[in-house]
């Protein structure tokens, strides 16, 4: 599918270009954002702000669309259950992300910025999630 | 454009990369009806779960991401980072992995995606990643372990 392609490449990059321009690629800066009992940077805020501002503006527009732009049907979460796994899981990832400051989009992103520290964290990442698949299955 | 009380801080730069970032969510949400999920998308890519779109898109999206910020960095003659050491690097990128699918998302799925469509699980795991990423800084910096 050329149009899935095409327009997964666009959101991408726009999505990467975001990043780097809002400072998620720097993850001292990501940290000093976390850091709201010390030297408290409040630049990721407006990273957040900006993007759900936006998105929230999307979503008002998905019920009057019959069917994606480029696609036969939405695709979306149906979950609505506040599962332990849900919390757990996350509350595991910010742990991660407190350390050294890189989420997953910044991770990729940042392997043309400082590609052998980023290479490090994108392969343990995906480590990561294999061994959440290799433990649970293929059901998940 | 600085903040008042906040020399580091960037809020233009911030605010113009968050539109950018909702831009991209929206692309994915209006254009093929999904969710710009990075950690799901990246799994799929590699064959490990996550999202439904197909695995040449997933792949195209991740492909994406470090070309939009060399767009950004050519630019703009350099983009800042500063990275932790590669032990760190790598027992953070452990974690996050596991973190991310046992949640079902990381910042942008729950973060951005989720958040703005008020969905409670997305809402209730982005102040559960947002407490304990706040707290891991301030444990790390309490005991010295000022990694970066």
């Amino acid at each position: 599918m050329i149009r899935t392609a095409i327009t997964s490449l666009i959101s991408g990059t726009l999505f990467g270009a975001g990043l780097a321009l809002g400072g998620m690629t720097d993850p001292a800066r990501v940290r000093g954002f976390l850091d709201i009992f010390g030297d408290w940077d409040p630049t990721l805020a407006f990273v957040m702000g900006g993007a759900v501002i936006v998105m929230a503006i999307a979503w008002r527009l998905v019920p009057r669309l019959a069917e994606p732009i480029f696609a036969g049907q939405f695709h979306l979460p149906t979950k609505s259950d506040l599962t332990p796994r849900l919390i757990g899981g996350a509350a595991l990832f910010g742990i991660g992300w407190g350390i050294a400051g890189l989420c997953p989009g910044p991770g990729i992103a940042a392997l043309v910025i400082e590609p052998a520290a980023a290479a490090i964290f994108v392969v343990a990442m995906l480590a990561g999630m294999a061994a959440v698949r290799l433990l649970e299955g293929t059901s998940s | 454009m600085t903040l008042p009380g906040f020399p580091e801080a960037a809020p233009l730069a911030g605010l113009v990369g968050g539109v950018l970032i909702g831009l991209a969510a929206a692309v994915m949400l209006l254009g093929l009806g999904r969710i710009a999920g990075v950690s799901g998308l990246a799994a799929k890519a590699v064959g490990l779960g996550g999202s439904g779109i197909a695995s040449g898109g997933a792949w195209m999206f991740v492909i994406g991401l470090p070309l939009g910020a060399l767009v950004v960095m050519l630019a703009s003659g350099g983009i800042d980072a500063t990275f932790a050491s590669p032990i760190t690097l790598a027992i953070a990128g452990l974690i996050v992995g596991i973190g991310t699918r046992l949640g079902s998302g990381c910042t942008s799925g729950h973060g951005v995606c989720g958040v703005s469509r008020l969905s409670a699980r997305s809402i209730v795991a982005t102040l559960t990643f947002m407490a304990t990423g706040i707290a891991t800084v301030a444990i790390m910096n309490s005991l010295g372990l000022e990694v970066l």
